[in-house]
């Protein structure tokens, strides 16, 4: 089959973007992500684009499909209408590279802020015993680190200081399951202005979050804390 | 308490390139490029390396994630073998935080599969992968997931990992020491003068320029793409493409590694990612490694036998489905590449029929391997130079992923 894509085009030192389409050959069940290889392979080799692992697990290749921050990856020529120009752009409020490349400097300095919490304790299934010289049924953080979520958001759009939804997810799960950290830093961290009080609940980053990692709901847990640790400090304060 | 990564402080070795030492050029940006140009740094050589696309873009990000103990290559190559549970070992010590150290169960379902634990056990024992036997019930105590039919297992330290996580480490230790990672920068020619390869014109993708990087040494380490790196100095190396189907279903539904007890095989292999399951896989050949298609029939056999280790993978959604190319060494002609060697080989191509100097290749290996292969390929490298320096990769703890993406 064949689809029909409008790639956005830019390279370093160009003034402004611009749109080349171009139509590629794929297999049924293919992705976008398939599309844009394809595209690199016959159509014009020096499309830059970011991927690495084809099922969702590194979130190298976010970009933004019609509009919407996608994992080029996970999303399939087949959810298009057929005939339909899909309009293939880089994701927002990052940096760019090159055509659908972003970097993600800016997204990683936000997110070390809170510490990076890469495993997180077990969630055994079922009646589960974990065995003899297993050190733990450790798991990767569901969070991929793809920008998914701060390319989608209208508050980092306006406004370039406010820390984003990931980080603001990674600092929920710190205060969380803190397991040995002291989670006063990073309270105070979502305390400050440009944290916690500044989203406005618009919800696109779990809408986007293609690893279900809910920012949103983690954004409002952490707000109470917030308030609770601040309200604790306050009482404390005048006891003194 | 588990490892998060956070516990050792990184430290990324001390060596920095001397000024005017030998410069040396890598081409390829995957997990073996990213452990070399980490090596070579510590051991005070200039290194730049370029990629054409994102690093570990090519078949390093595509990997199921398995760490291997070994235990799976243990009966039919023993070298292997050996140099997976060393690597193993080293890995779990320079990468804190990047496994989860869940261990492997060998799952034996049929007799046939029982009548070859005698032979596994033998063989794990001779090259020093650990073993333990155990009975039905205690194997499904710990892994509720498995395929309740099932007669033993045997555990084994495999672990899984994030395919591209773990290289980023290197990536970005060798960065902070000095060595200039090029993504998105593609080797177009190899400059041979005489039979010598003195250098590498590459295409910026991301400005569109292109220029001349010099070199003292070239080192091609691109993977199931060596053979055309090394075509543009005109020499010929036997690397087979090999490609594997993968299948990742939607659900978690295992926390182990889980085998199948019997030869190595298609769709012989089920591990968690995140909260997916993933499936593995098979093996063919193609001549070139940019044509990855992931056959229908591949992907029915993945679900097939996955569901016989772990029920639950069949009722699953499939979310992804997908090949990466291996680069076994071989010739034309030599069947399905499970007969291939996994072993790794570095060609100094000054010692070809027809010497080509200043040009190296690295073929082969795995996942797993990724920093001895970058050890054996640094020695050749700094023997050629003239340089005497002991390799450092496997104490030196390696800088979290994220330091790749600090400015």
């Amino acid at each position: 089959m064949s689809v029909l894509l409008r790639v956005s085009r830019s390279k370093q030192g160009d003034r402004e973007r611009h749109f080349d389409d171009f139509d590629a050959a794929v297999e049924p069940g293919a992705t976008v992500l398939d599309a844009l290889l394809e595209i690199r392979r016959h159509r014009d080799p020096s499309l830059v684009v970011r991927h690495s692992c084809l099922h969702a697990a590194c979130g190298t290749c976010g970009i933004r499909v019609d509009g919407r921050e996608r994992l080029a990856c996970d999303t399939k020529i087949a959810e298009f209408p057929a005939d339909k120009l899909i309009r293939v752009e880089p994701l927002a409020n990052q940096r760019l590279v090159a055509d659908l490349a972003t970097d993600m400097v800016d997204f990683f300095a936000r997110f070390e802020a809170v510490g990076m919490p890469q495993v997180r304790a077990a969630e055994v299934p079922g009646e589960a015993v974990p065995p003899e010289g297993i050190k733990a049924f450790g798991r990767f953080e569901n969070c991929i680190e793809c920008g998914l979520c701060l390319s989608a958001c209208p508050i980092a759009r306006t406004n370039p200081a406010y820390i984003g939804p990931a980080a603001l997810a990674a600092a929920g799960r710190v205060v969380d399951e803190p397991r040995g950290r002291e989670p006063g830093p990073v309270l105070a961290l979502a305390a400050e202005p440009d944290s916690v009080w500044r989203c406005h609940d618009a919800l696109e980053c779990t809408a986007v979050c293609p690893s279900a990692v809910e920012p949103a709901a983690a954004i409002l847990g952490l707000r109470r804390h917030v308030a609770y640790d601040g309200l604790k400090r306050m009482l404390g304060h005048r006891g003194a | 308490m588990p490892l998060d990564g956070r516990e050792t402080r990184p430290e990324a070795g001390e060596a920095r390139p001397e000024a005017g030492a030998p410069h040396v050029v890598i081409v390829g940006g995957g997990g073996t490029g990213g452990a070399l140009a980490h090596d070579l740094t510590l051991r005070g050589l200039r290194v730049t390396l370029v990629e054409r696309g994102e690093v570990t873009s090519g078949t390093t990000g595509r990997h199921h994630g398995l760490l291997h103990s070994g235990a799976r290559y243990a009966t039919t190559d023993r070298a292997a073998a050996i140099e997976c549970i060393a690597e193993n070992k080293i890995l779990r010590r320079i990468c804190p935080g990047s496994f989860e150290e869940n261990d492997g169960l060998f799952v034996a379902i049929t007799d046939e599969d029982a009548d070859y634990e005698k032979g596994f056990l033998e063989s794990c024992w001779q090259c020093a992968v650990p073993t333990r036997r155990l009975e039905r019930e205690e194997a499904l105590r710990m892994e509720p997931g498995l395929n309740p039919e099932l007669q033993f297992a045997i555990q084994v330290p495999d672990a899984t990992m994030d395919a591209m996580r773990v290289p980023l480490r290197f990536f970005a230790t060798a960065r902070r020491n000095g060595a200039d990672i090029r993504p998105f920068t593609e080797a177009i020619a190899l400059t041979v003068a005489g039979r010598t390869v003195s250098g590498v014109r590459v295409r910026d993708h991301a400005s569109g320029r292109e220029y001349d990087i010099g070199a003292d040494v070239v080192v091609n380490a691109a993977g199931p793409w060596a053979g055309k790196v090394a075509a543009l100095a005109g020499v010929s190396v036997s690397i087979v493409p090999s490609p594997g189907v993968m299948v990742a279903v939607g659900g978690r539904h295992c926390n182990m590694v889980v085998s199948r007890l019997h030869p190595p095989g298609d769709g012989d292999l089920v591990l968690p990612q995140r909260q997916r399951t993933v499936l593995g896989t098979s093996s063919w050949l193609v001549e070139d490694p940019d044509d990855l298609a992931a056959p229908a029939d591949h992907v029915e056999t993945m679900v097939r036998e996955g569901a016989a280790l772990v029920p639950a993978v069949a009722g699953a959604e499939i979310r992804a489905t997908w090949s990466a190319a291996r680069p076994l060494i071989g010739g034309a002609g030599e069947g399905a590449g499970r007969n291939l060697a996994r072993a790794l080989r570095c060609f100094d191509h000054a010692t070809d029929a027809t010497p080509m100097e200043g040009f190296v290749t690295i073929a082969g290996g795995k996942a797993t391997t990724l920093r001895a292969m970058a050890e054996v390929t640094a020695d050749v490298v700094c023997a050629k130079l003239g340089r005497v320096r002991r390799c450092e990769t496997a104490e030196v703890v390696l800088l979290p992923h994220a330091a790749w993406y600090s400015a």
